[in-house]
């Protein structure tokens, strides 16, 4: 069996107190392997934004503990979880959450400037990735004349230029048309993923759903079931 | 930690319509507290015109006197008296008066008349035409080349002109470092033909002017005078207590207060509700940053950073704005009273720090409250 990327047990989170609490995520155990696509789905509500949050070191559970390569990541004091979450976990945000004053390459370079690296260099590495997302060409330009697609796949960019080992994507194809949609998964199945690397993604699109390793299945914030997904390739 | 300066700088300048707003905000209450506060020192400067210009170390006047303008006069036997007090080198008279010039087209025009004291001249002006001793010529008046100058008519060395029904030449004319307060022409002549040619009353010793043989003399001279029945100052605490009657005695100063203050209100208004919007409008970037890996105190240096340099660069402007606009105004208005001291600027500047630090307080407090959590549930 491959490495636990993420180990995730007896996760619960709720929000409020008394009659008001809301039970977002209840009791929740899994584990995600390095060298795969694993997919959270679910109807709106049921708790996989909650999810994805608690195990990528965003939103501290009320309950249990989460693993990230054998480190509990919520016994780490914040600054070293931020430490943590930028030299090892990568995200797509479903806005893409570009700066619009920056430009493309800029954008990219962002992990790398936190990271206290020298601006040109940052640059010139963010450049690198650019190409590799086949936008080099558009490096100088705001993210705003960028369409949607490519939009995306600087995000994408973005968040595995500083070399994640979790990449983290929500309803990464939640604003793509369906070529579109399915090209950037595909893309990132190809380029991204490897054996060192764990890929989370929280959608409802079942038109991608064919480059997952593993679906997990949540309702009522209690995860009901893990399958199998697509086909792929060993 | 420049690069994520480097990251604030350019969310700032690159948002050009909310960075000009923020720059006009600042610029333009610098420009107005730095222009408010420049008139009131230009007033309270040229309030006390004659200290300046007299340049003795030490005044002795009535008690009750509050500006150098207002003197009451002292009988002669006080100037004996410091004369002996212990620890004076010297001390000489000095008038100050009003009279009425009646100028070669009939008109009157009302003067400041300085009589210096006849043998030392303690206190004269710096002499631009004509010779000192011509003071002591009959009839022989300096008048002073400032901006009231052309009042009378710009006179020449030899001018003659009725002073109070007596017949008065210009035998001098001179300069002095500062103009007076109220836009009239300045004459000096000496001490006793002062007297002769003002109506007096029975005492015509308006100021004794003193100086000590040693500054650790100065309070010792301060109480015997006191002893006396009479008030000694300093030439700077005379000017502080002129600056004091003007500030706290006259509306003058609490208007000038105010508007002061209005312009601090008109710029933080504009500034702090600006860079509100600015911080609100990339809330969203700041939390996918908090996200990413951006530590909170880094995000409290971009804030801090952007509000920083916004206030200095509109402090810059304002300041440069204010000096353009008071050296055109006292190209076209001679009689213009202001001067940007660094008190003044001080002041804008802890001013501007204050916009900039309630600005920014408003715009951490924002930041640091949005959870990165919230980013992802859009």
């Amino acid at each position: 069996m491959a490495n636990v990327a993420i180990k995730a047990s007896g996760l619960s989170k709720w929000f409020g107190e008394g009659e008001a609490r809301t039970v977002a995520v209840k009791d929740v155990a899994f584990e995600a392997y390095f060298g795969e696509i694993l997919y959270i789905v679910g109807p709106s509500g049921s708790g996989k934004t909650t999810l994805l949050s608690l195990i990528s070191g965003i939103l501290r559970p009320n309950q249990g503990h989460v693993e990230i390569d054998g480190t509990d990541i919520w016994g780490l004091p914040n600054d070293a979880l931020a430490t943590f979450r930028l030299n090892r976990i990568g995200f797509v945000f479903q806005d893409y959450h570009l700066f619009p004053r920056l430009t493309t390459a800029e954008n990219v370079a962002i992990p790398l400037i936190l990271k206290r690296r020298n601006w040109d260099e940052s640059v010139a590495e963010a450049l690198k990735y650019l190409e590799i997302v086949g936008l080099k060409d558009r490096a100088n330009l705001p993210p705003v004349k960028l369409s949607g697609g490519e939009q995306q796949r600087v995000a994408i960019a973005r968040a595995i230029c500083s070399g994640p080992e979790i990449l983290i994507m929500d309803e990464p194809t939640a604003s793509l048309d369906g070529d579109t949609g399915r090209n950037i998964v595909s893309f990132v199945q190809k380029n991204v993923l490897n054996d060192k690397c764990c890929i989370v993604i929280v959608t409802h699109d079942d038109r991608i759903s064919e480059f997952a390793n593993r679906i997990m299945k949540m309702e009522d914030g209690v995860l009901k079931s893990i399958d199998n997904g697509g086909p792929h390739e060993e | 930690m420049r690069g994520i300066l480097r990251v604030a700088y350019k969310l700032l300048v690159n948002d050009r319509a909310k960075f000009a707003a923020l720059l006009v905000g600042i610029t333009f209450a610098v420009f107005l507290m730095v222009q408010m506060t420049s008139l009131f020192a230009g007033i309270l400067n040229r309030a006390s015109a004659t200290v300046i210009n007299v340049g003795a170390r030490m005044w002795v006047m009535d008690p009750a006197v509050q500006t150098v303008a207002n003197s009451i006069p002292m009988p002669d036997y006080v100037l004996d008296a410091v004369r002996s007090v212990e620890g004076v080198n010297y001390a000489v008279p000095l008038y100050t008066g009003g009279a009425l010039v009646r100028l070669a087209d009939g008109a009157y025009q009302a003067v400041n008349v300085v009589g210096l004291d006849d043998s030392t001249l303690f206190g004269r002006p710096q002499l631009l035409e004509g010779n000192i001793s011509d003071i002591f010529a009959e009839n022989g008046f300096f008048v002073i080349k400032d901006s009231e100058f052309s009042k009378l008519e710009n006179p020449k060395l030899g001018t003659v002109f009725e002073l109070n029904d007596n017949r008065a030449v210009i035998v001098g004319i001179a300069q002095v470092a500062s103009s007076g307060l109220f836009g009239v022409p300045t004459l000096y002549t000496t001490f006793y033909r002062a007297l002769q040619y003002i109506p007096t009353t029975r005492y015509t010793v308006s100021y004794i002017l003193v100086q000590p043989k040693s500054e650790a003399d100065i309070p010792g001279i301060k109480k015997r005078v006191a002893a006396l029945g009479y008030l000694a100052l300093t030439d700077d605490e005379f000017m502080g207590q002129i600056s004091g009657f003007y500030m706290f005695q006259t509306g003058l100063g609490v208007n000038l207060l105010l508007m002061t203050v209005m312009s601090f209100v008109v710029g933080l208004s504009i500034s702090g509700q600006t860079f509100y919007t600015f911080v609100l409008e990339n809330l969203e970037k700041f939390g996918a940053l908090k996200a990413i890996g951006a530590k909170s105190h880094e995000l409290i240096y971009m804030i801090l950073f952007q509000a920083a340099f916004t206030a200095l660069t509109g402090y810059g402007l304002g300041v440069g704005l204010c000096s353009l606009l008071l050296a055109v105004a006292k190209m076209r208005l001679p009689d213009y009273a202001a001067i940007i001291t660094f008190p003044n600027l001080g002041m804008a500047f802890f001013m501007v720090l204050v916009i900039a630090g309630i600005s920014s307080y408003v715009g951490v407090r924002k930041v640091l409250r949005i959870e990165p959590f919230d980013i992802f549930r859009g």
